[in-house]
């Protein structure tokens, strides 16, 4: 393996007394999508913000490109891209001047500067809206200038913090789709999401943190394999049946998560289960089984369902 | 193992220390738009010569100037206006408008993405002030020299004089804006201004007050810029000139110190 773009040893953020981020190791390659997977709170921000050099680091190490966020930031940020996760920009210029003062940030000459806005309005759908303030934009119209801002001056490496939070299933899959092709075309890309659905589509090698610490970490794919079973059943009950369930249910082998509406049941053999059930006559309302995906490797390795 | 590190490295002479101008540039796109709004910035020093100099001129013929001098009212009036004028604009640009983009648009925390530091911000936005400052004094003199109330070729001077006013008291401001919490905050600032505005010698002279008040006007920033402004408008120099500039250097170098260390503070946590 080459040397990593990012790379953090025990690298750890405190506010305070609180804290963010708990000595995390993680190598990130070029080249890769590289992605953050966590509930609120987990301290995905804080390591971004560091990454980013907008954050001091408490503790640890970090190298950026090889280099030191401490007293080589602007060399660092000079080669990234960043999407904050709220939408921060510049409400007092239009579409096309947020482009342009980005670039001009970044010290880019004003012609290569105009070339890019056009190709990059057409990345994002917004040529039509180019001298349009930002004010009325949707916020997925938002979210996509955001992200053409970050790409402005061609980084060698993409930061997108949530970069899907909050959008409708459409502008969700438009992004994605763009996200994609910043991929194909080799961006290195480090995505924070806590939507397993993001993380699985997009992610080529992923971390799972909770409270600040790294959990678990691999692809989507080997993630799955090594913490989920290969089946889940999907248990619902009536209401009145809910309470002290997971007593009842203790049995079950695989391991059982239960949460506000449903028993989560992880199993190698759905039919077996199903069986053990009906002779025990713990029968629920309603079953649905199905293959175990990066959720389900969530909620074992947190405990937790992702409610937001 | 190897190195395969992307080697589109920044070509030298691009990653330029210097960076505040970017802050120009960004609210010069801004500020061509609302052009409208620089102009009242211009009109209100004019409003107050007009009504207070001429007005109460008539009434007050002569008033003894820096040195004892005696001088015409509108003309003893007419620098202060311009000091005045100056520390307005630029404690407005830095308070307000930066307060704005801190904590309501998250402008900064963008900017910091990029190269840009927080010093950056600090100097490009103290300097931007000073930028509108020195458009709205040059127009000012111009008036100034059409009412023939400019005897001496020194008084082209009050021009960079008001911009040192304004580096004062903008980098003051942009230093106390990063202190304050709220909108509310905000009274506290027309609570300095305006007392300073009304008592640091713009109406009348020093000695008009009793001797026990006069070390407190002093004190006042607004004093040592008015008395700078006469001083070059009427192109009579004495070695207290040098106190007055002084004074109003510290002031700015020191806000402007306090400023960049609070904006980081407040942007990088």
């Amino acid at each position: 393996m080459s040397e990593p773009l990012v790379q953090a040893r025990g690298l750890t953020k405190k506010f305070g007394d609180f804290l963010a981020v708990d000595a995390v190791d993680f190598d990130i390659a070029k080249g890769e999508a590289f992605g953050f997977l966590g509930p609120n709170g987990a301290g995905k921000t804080s390591t971004m913000k560091m990454i980013t050099t907008v954050s001091p680091i408490t503790e640890g190490k970090l190298t950026v490109f090889g280099l030191d966020p401490t007293v080589e930031g602007r060399q660092i940020r000079q080669r990234l891209g960043v999407v904050p996760q709220e939408d921060n920009l510049d409400m007092e210029l239009t579409v096309a001047e947020n482009l342009y003062i980005y670039g001009r940030y970044h010290d880019m000459p004003r012609a290569d500067i105009r070339r890019r806005i056009t190709e990059l309005l057409e990345f994002a759908q917004l040529s039509d809206r180019s001298e349009s303030p930002v004010e009325p934009l949707s916020g997925g119209m938002k979210r996509r200038l955001t992200i053409a801002r970050a790409l402005i001056s061609d980084p060698d490496l993409v930061i997108l913090d949530e970069p899907t939070t909050g959008l409708d299933p459409q502008a969700r899959h438009l992004l994605w789709d763009r996200l994609y092709r910043l991929k194909r075309e080799g961006a290195t890309l480090i995505i924070t999401t806590h939507y397993m659905d993001e993380a699985e589509q997009l992610c080529d090698r992923l971390v799972v943190m909770d409270k600040g610490k790294i959990v678990a970490e691999g692809s989507p794919r080997q993630l799955i394999a090594q913490y989920a079973p290969r089946e889940v059943v999907e248990l619902r009950y009536p209401e009145e049946q809910m309470e002290g369930i997971g007593e009842r249910l203790g049995w079950l082998e695989g391991g059982i998560e239960v949460l506000a509406d449903r028993v989560i049941v992880y199993t190698d053999d759905a039919e077996a289960t199903q069986h053990e059930l009906t002779i025990r006559d713990i029968q629920p309302e309603q079953v649905l089984v199905r293959r175990s995906s990066l959720e389900d490797v969530f909620l074992k390795l947190t405990g937790r369902s992702l409610v937001d | 193992m190897s190195v395969s590190l992307p080697t589109r490295l920044t070509p030298p002479g691009r990653m330029t220390p210097f960076r505040a101008h970017r802050i120009w540039e960004r609210n010069y796109l801004v500020y061509r738009r609302v052009w409208k709004v620089i102009l009242t910035g211009f009109f209100e020093p004019v409003f107050y010569l007009f009504s207070i100099g001429i007005g109460i001129g008539e009434l007050v013929p002569e008033v003894p100037g820096p040195g004892g001098v005696p001088i015409d009212y509108t003309a003893f009036v007419a620098p202060a206006l311009m000091a005045a004028s100056a520390m307005n604009g630029t404690v407005l640009e830095t308070t307000f408008n930066i307060f704005f983009r801190l904590k309501f648009e998250k402008t900064y925390d963008g900017i910091l993405t990029t190269p840009m530091s927080s010093r950056d911000i600090a100097i490009g936005e103290i300097g931007w002030a000073l930028v509108r400052g020195a458009l709205y004094s040059t127009a000012f003199f111009v008036v100034m020299v059409a009412m023939g109330l400019t005897v001496s070729w020194w008084s082209v001077l009050t021009i960079p004089g008001a911009v040192l006013i304004g580096f004062a008291f903008g980098s003051v401001g942009l230093a106390a804006t990063t202190f304050m919490r709220s909108w509310q905050d905000f009274d506290l600032v027309s609570l300095v201004t305006m007392p300073l505005f009304l008592f640091s010698t713009t109406f009348y002279p020093l000695d008009v007050y009793p001797p026990a008040i006069q070390p407190l006007i002093r004190l006042s920033p607004l004093y040592h810029g008015n008395e700078m402004l006469r001083a070059f408008s009427l192109g009579i120099f004495d070695w207290t000139l040098a106190g007055h500039i002084a004074f109003l250097l510290v002031m700015g170098l020191i806000g402007a110190f306090v400023a960049s260390r609070r904006l980081d503070g407040l942007l990088r946590k």
